[in-house]
């Protein structure tokens, strides 16, 4: 299927990152959630982790099947799922890298509390959450997400339902570094993942990102060019911004930024390390 | 968006051009490249692959300031991992 040579400097820079017998993918044209991988897979080489350390671990939903079409370690795990596996397995495995890369469904509604208590417990991890605001895979079901006033195939009224403002949540929560970015911010995305990678803890970077079919289709932006233009239009950066003022509305500002960096944490790892030390076998 | 180099020597500096490679099988023409693009080197071509997509085609003016000038923001921005640019230095 794919025209590209095999000489190295004549691939795509990423080539080794893809599994590229499996391209082109099946995500939609114009959605977010190639982007948000892309950068997501520039991050490591940026601050010098290399591919064999990294874990990339989804769940269930169109940025689920990311897993599948990286040539890096992965699971795709069952639906809202994917924290507890990834905490397993890092404590399991402590030297790897390990991210989370699932939808706003599967994070915040299926898997809602697992994100939560990772979060309080301060479980080292990357998570990131590709927003979208609908159930895309499923059809454009209500999601946790979706605005107020938006369309869905489940609210053909308008939803009615506040939605969640996943930075605060995840602030509120007790995550060590949040953040908030779009599928086209796509450089300070990339730099804000090689901080995050850096860092210990649980950190969360919120990716809003468009999804033309399910969610642009029913509320007037169909083509991928209309989120973007929404995006770019409506977009301010504002780091360090509270995050109790940061929802989401219709014709309001999109607040992106860098908003919380907390130090000094203990993690969990280390938690349970100490009380290794302190308890003696009997 | 238009760009201009009024203030600078352009003869004199070395700017980065880009060589712009497009995976024919992967776009899906979801038209960003293109939007995109802050040179509008980039264009719906007529040139369809296996699935029916218009892939985007490069059209360089010079003329007019119309040069890619490897600033990769199609790349980045694809979603389908389909275009990518190669940098060069001009003489
Ligand atoms: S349904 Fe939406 S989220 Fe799913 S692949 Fe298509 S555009 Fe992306
Ligand atoms: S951004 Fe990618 S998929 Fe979209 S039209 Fe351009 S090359 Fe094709």
């Amino acid at each position: 299927m794919n025209t590209q040579t095999t000489a190295e400097s004549e691939q795509h820079p990423i080539e080794k990152w893809l599994r590229s017998e499996r391209m082109p993918h099946m995500w939609c044209a114009g959605c977010g959630v190639g982007p948000t991988l892309y950068a997501w897979i520039r991050a490591p080489d940026r601050v010098g982790i290399p591919r064999e350390k990294v874990v990339y671990v989804s769940g269930i939903g169109c940025c689920g099947r990311g897993s599948g079409y990286l040539n890096v370690d992965g699971f795709h795990t069952t639906h809202g799922r994917a924290i507890p596996f990834a905490i397993g397995l890092k404590l399991a495995r402590p030297e790897l890298c390990v991210s989370v890369i699932s939808g706003d469904g599967d994070l915040f509604s299926i898997g809602g509390n697992h994100f939560i208590h990772a979060c309080r417990r301060n479980v080292d991890l990357l998570v990131i959450c590709t927003n979208n605001f609908i159930y895309g895979m499923t059809g454009g079901q209500l999601a946790p997400t979706t605005l107020l006033g938006d369309r869905a195939t489940t609210a053909p009224y308008g939803n009615v339902e506040p939605s969640f403002s996943t930075p605060h949540l995840a602030d509120a929560a007790g995550a060590v570094y949040v953040a908030r970015w779009t599928s086209i911010h796509l450089r300070r995305l990339e730099k804000s993942i090689a901080e995050a990678l850096q860092m210990k803890g649980f950190r969360y970077i919120e990716v809003l990102s468009p999804c033309p079919v399910n969610y642009g289709r029913r509320n007037k932006l169909p083509e991928p060019d209309d989120i973007a233009e929404w995006f770019r239009q409506s977009s301010v950066i504002r780091n360090g911004a509270n995050t109790s003022e940061i929802s989401i509305e219709k014709g309001k500002p999109l607040i992106l930024g860098d908003f919380v960096k907390r130090t000094g944490k203990p993690t969990f790892y280390e938690v349970m390390k100490e009380l290794e030390g302190r308890v003696k076998p009997r | 968006m238009q760009t201009s180099n009024k203030v600078l020597p352009s003869q004199r500096v070395k700017a980065s051009r880009g060589k712009i490679h497009i995976i024919k099988e992967r776009c899906k023409q979801c038209n960003l490249c293109i939007s995109f693009c802050p040179k509008q080197v980039l264009r719906r071509s007529d040139d369809i692959n296996e699935k029916g997509y218009h892939i985007p085609e490069a059209i360089e003016e010079p003329e007019k300031d119309k040069i890619c000038m490897a600033c990769g923001f199609c790349e980045v921005v694809c979603p389908d991992f389909a275009i990518w640019i190669e940098e060069r230095i001009d003489k």
